[in-house]
């Protein structure tokens, strides 16, 4: 029947992987994917957002929110740049652990202990060490609370094979109820709420976000030569790559897991205390707000190369400043902004694929390029 | 001729990426009740031809006829309609079943499902032409041999009367080997056609009507096979004329370098995997190892390496002083002193990083060298460019993945690494599988060169032909017990295949994954 009938016809599409895409042609479609993205978001907008249908032609303004939205006002730039920066010092954190192809999605539970760490510290010694000493105490605290996060499910897997993704993501839950914890215990006055530390505030560099944005591009710099150029790096590379290989040229993998996730769990402390100390002087359980978990796109968004983050971050970033003047100026409900970074979110990863695969339609043999089929 | 074309292939061409055109413009003739041996080095492209019959690959361009009808064969389904069964390398069984329950996996019948009636059906299919099958056995219990055989009648269940099989000889002794021949023979006297992909000169030779050789993904030509030479194809295989003989000097000044004596093992599962072996490895020679895949072959290696824990015996070193290395790891065995190199059989997931460049892999071995905590890449580039050049590693750059490179090259990267660190005992582990014939002599004669230098050589073979032609002497092993030791100038290969087979009554086959 309609098998007969189609017989003598070759498949409407197959697929081809392509290993030798160009780095302009795979750009090229990343950026067609965003701007296609967009596209998108703007007609979704179009259907849910009231004020845009009465008046289409403020269009030209929804898109025009996405910039506003980090560049709108030289405070609104350091802002921004203070909150890539944190985001970025999470995503640099998960990094050396996802190059070993240990799936650390704890992040956010690391980073949350280290605001308690060093929140913790400013609590109890706050008015009885000087300054300095205080602000070194809360440091050492905020890190060693992190490494010990991201150490337990390392310990974990290197005796017993457990999962480590399964066990990281429980970490973070400990975390949070951890905080709650020790809010009952802090707050006295039932507010629920803990009033802002009088001690234990990072001093100010030109601005109170400079910074901790140069820590945090130190940090870049020093996490791509470490990474890349030590033993340690490579190491990691080559027990993320394969095991056997591994233990083949004599490296004990366990003690890189061990390592590794001291480091990743420390560095997610540091950005705790970037938070902690930098900014809130405070903690709530929502201290960290879903960072750790956006830092995994942001690392897998660059392929795990620190240089890149800056980009994948910035971008993210600038997506949900956007997406938050849009609920300001078109007074829409607060779920709108997941939407439209969600949409874009969904076109980056997805044009991968045409990254890394060619679509022949019947009747087409020759070459079509990726983006040409998008969706 | 009064046979009628079976299968006839038309131009076709299939292209990956943008750099491979694994074929091109191929025609190809397949006649009832005949054997075609299709020939061609790894990497000529005769795996994807024989793909795209069976419905794994669509081509790009080109027709394929069935009995002189225009065909489109989009999945192994429809290939299976038009009565084509292919064989692959890797067996596609499922464990935990029985080889009857394998054989109509998959098969809409309108009936429900008799186990009895199908062991029959597959024990009439057996006896018509002589293979030997138990319908109820697990294929988890099964030899690679029986494994084989039940993915035969797989095809032949669904009444495939064009048959292709893939390497079909790779893991099989010498008797089996035999045994399956015979097989095709009689499924050929029966009408069918039987394709056989092969690099095997021997084989062809003594199987096949016609020969089509593959080169780079063209077809050179068909031959007939009675009418050609075993010289003759190679050249026609390989584009140019080839010299088959291996050079085997003497053994320079003999000493023992490493023995090893009682050495037992038991693998994850709990299995006895090495049982009390016992041999000694002298400098300035090779010793071959022989045995079908699976007989403790990997096992050994990987426990004189250092990586898998045996539970007793000893393993001596005789270098600057005499040390045991048993249930040493690498680390440790180096910082005694050992020079050991090791060329795994599995090249990109144990003996290079694939994802990593040729000078990465290179430093794999030594960077632990580099100054405080910095990597040195410095000497392992001068070292990736001496390989490149010294072995002509085909490569665009020092910067390319291993794994883009091709099998040979590949294998070039990790010989040359192995042998760049002076060792004294060298272990390689089927170093020249899937190596064309060029790279497969570079690596011979790689290995001569190391045996003249007085290391002691240990060869992990499957060609008998050419362990009995590289190596001294030979240790042949079986289910994990060895069961001989022989001078490799006087043995023959009868001699051999009947060692590798001679078990003391089979007991606890051993099939290790």
């Amino acid at each position: 029947m309609s098998r007969g009938r189609n017989e003598n016809r070759e498949p409407l599409i197959h697929l081809t992987k392509r290993d030798d895409i160009t780095p302009v042609k795979a750009w090229g479609i990343r950026l067609a994917a965003i701007l296609l993205g967009m596209l998108f978001c703007g007609l979704v907008a179009f259907l849910l957002i009231e004020k845009l249908q009465k008046n289409p032609a403020r269009i030209g303004e929804f898109y025009g929110d996405f910039m506003k939205g980090a560049f709108g006002s030289e405070r609104k730039v350091w802002r921004y740049l203070k909150d890539v920066a944190i985001l970025l010092c999470i995503a640099l954190a998960l990094t050396p652990a996802f190059r070993m192809r240990f799936w650390n999605i704890g992040g956010e539970g690391q980073t949350l202990v280290g605001v308690l760490g060093c929140i913790g510290v400013s609590f109890y010694l706050g008015d009885k060490v000087p300054e300095w000493l205080l602000l070194i105490l809360m440091l050492l605290a905020a890190l060693a609370c992190g490494a010990l996060w991201g150490l337990l499910p390392a310990v974990c897997k290197a005796k017993w094979g457990t999962n480590e993704t399964l066990f990281t993501l429980m970490m973070n839950y400990i975390a949070t109820y951890l905080v709650a914890f020790f809010l009952e215990i802090w707050v006295t006055n039932g507010s629920g709420a803990l009033p802002q530390m009088k001690h234990g505030k990072l001093p100010t560099v030109g601005n109170e976000y400079l910074l901790v944005i140069l820590i945090v591009l130190a940090l870049t710099i020093g996490l791509y030569i470490y990474l890349n150029y030590t033993k340690h790096g490579y190491e990691i590379s080559v027990v993320g790559e394969s095991i056997r290989t591994a233990r083949y040229i004599g490296i004990d993998e366990k003690r890189v897991f061990l390592r590794t996730m001291i480091l990743s769990g420390a560095l997610c402390g540091l950005a705790g205390y970037l938070i902690g100390a930098g900014f809130d002087l405070s903690i709530t359980t929502e201290s960290v707000g879903g960072q750790g978990f956006t830092a995994i796109m942001v690392s897998w968004l660059a392929k795990f190369n620190p240089i890149g983050m800056i980009l994948s971050a910035g971008l993210i970033q600038m997506l949900n400043k956007g997406a938050g003047q849009i609920t300001k100026d078109f007074d829409v409900p607060g779920q709108l902004p997941s939407v439209i970074i969600g949409i874009i979110l969904f076109f980056i990863i997805g044009c991968e694929f045409f990254i890394n695969y060619k679509i022949h339609f019947r009747g087409h043999s020759g070459s079509k390029a990726g983006k040409g089929v998008t969706k | 001729m009064d046979k009628q074309p079976a299968l006839q292939l038309r131009g076709i061409t299939k292209q990956f990426g943008k750099k491979v055109l694994a074929n091109d413009d191929v025609d190809l003739d397949v006649y009832q009740g005949e054997i075609l041996a299709i020939l061609g080095e790894n990497g000529s492209g005769k795996t994807t031809l024989m793909n795209m019959v069976a419905g794994i690959y669509f081509p790009d361009k080109g027709k394929i006829f069935v009995d002189g009808k225009e065909t489109v064969i989009r999945s192994p389904k429809d290939a299976f309609d038009h009565r084509i069964g292919m064989i692959h390398q890797h067996f596609k069984l499922v464990d935990l079943f029985s080889a009857a329950d394998n054989i109509v996996l998959g098969i809409k019948e309108e009936k429900r499902y008799n186990p009895k009636e199908t062991a029959e059906k597959v024990r009439q299919i057996a006896d018509r032409y002589g293979f030997r099958i138990d319908p109820n056995k697990k294929v988890y219990d099964m030899s690679v041999s029986e494994k084989q055989t039940a993915e035969i009648i797989k095809v032949l269940y669904r009444g495939a009367d064009i048959l292709i099989l893939d390497e079909p000889t790779a893991v099989l002794t010498p008797q089996e080997i035999t045994h399956l021949f015979d097989v095709i023979r009689r499924m050929k006297e029966d009408g069918k056609s039987v394709i056989i992909i092969t690099h095997k000169l021997n084989e062809v030779m003594e199987v096949s009507d016609r020969v089509a050789i593959l080169r780079k993904g063209r077809h050179i030509a068909t031959v007939n096979t009675a009418e050609t030479t075993e010289a003759e194809l190679t050249e026609m295989m390989v584009g140019k004329k080839i010299n088959l003989n291996i050079n085997r000097s003497d053994p320079v000044n003999v000493t023992p370098r490493l023995e090893v004596s009682g050495l037992n093992l038991y693998n994850k599962d709990g299995i006895h995997v090495l049982k009390d072996i016992s041999f000694t490895a002298n400098s300035g020679e090779i010793l071959g190892i022989a045995g079908i895949a699976g007989s403790g072959q990997r096992e050994l290696l990987e426990s004189i390496a250092g990586l898998l824990p045996a539970e007793s015996g000893t393993i001596f070193y005789t270098g600057e002083e005499r040390v045991d290395l048993r249930n040493k790891n690498p680390q440790e065995i180096r910082q005694m002193g050992v020079l050991m190199s090791f060329v795994p059989e599995d090249r990109l997931g144990m003996g290079l990083v694939g994802n990593m460049n040729i000078t990465d892999n290179m430093m794999l071995r030594t960077y632990r060298k580099g100054h405080f905590g910095f990597l040195d890449r410095k000497e392992p580039r001068g070292q990736a460019t001496k390989i490149v050049r010294e072995l002509e590693v085909v490569t665009p750059s020092l910067a390319t993945p291993v794994r883009r490179l091709s099998g040979g090259n590949v294998q070039k990267v990790l010989v040359g690494r192995e042998i760049a660190n002076n060792p004294s005992v060298l272990m390689t582990a089927y170093p020249v599988r899937g190596l064309d014939i060029n790279s497969s002599y570079t690596i011979y004669n790689l290995m001569n060169r190391e045996k003249q230098n007085g290391v002691a050589v240990i060869f992990v073979g499957e060609d008998l032909d050419v362990l009995l032609a590289l190596c001294d002497r030979i240790m042949v092993i079986n289910s994990g017990t060895v069961t001989g030791i022989v001078d490799a100038r006087m043995a023959t290969k009868e001699e051999v295949g009947l060692l590798m087979t001679k078990s003391t009554a089979r007991e606890g086959k051993e099939e290790t994954a």
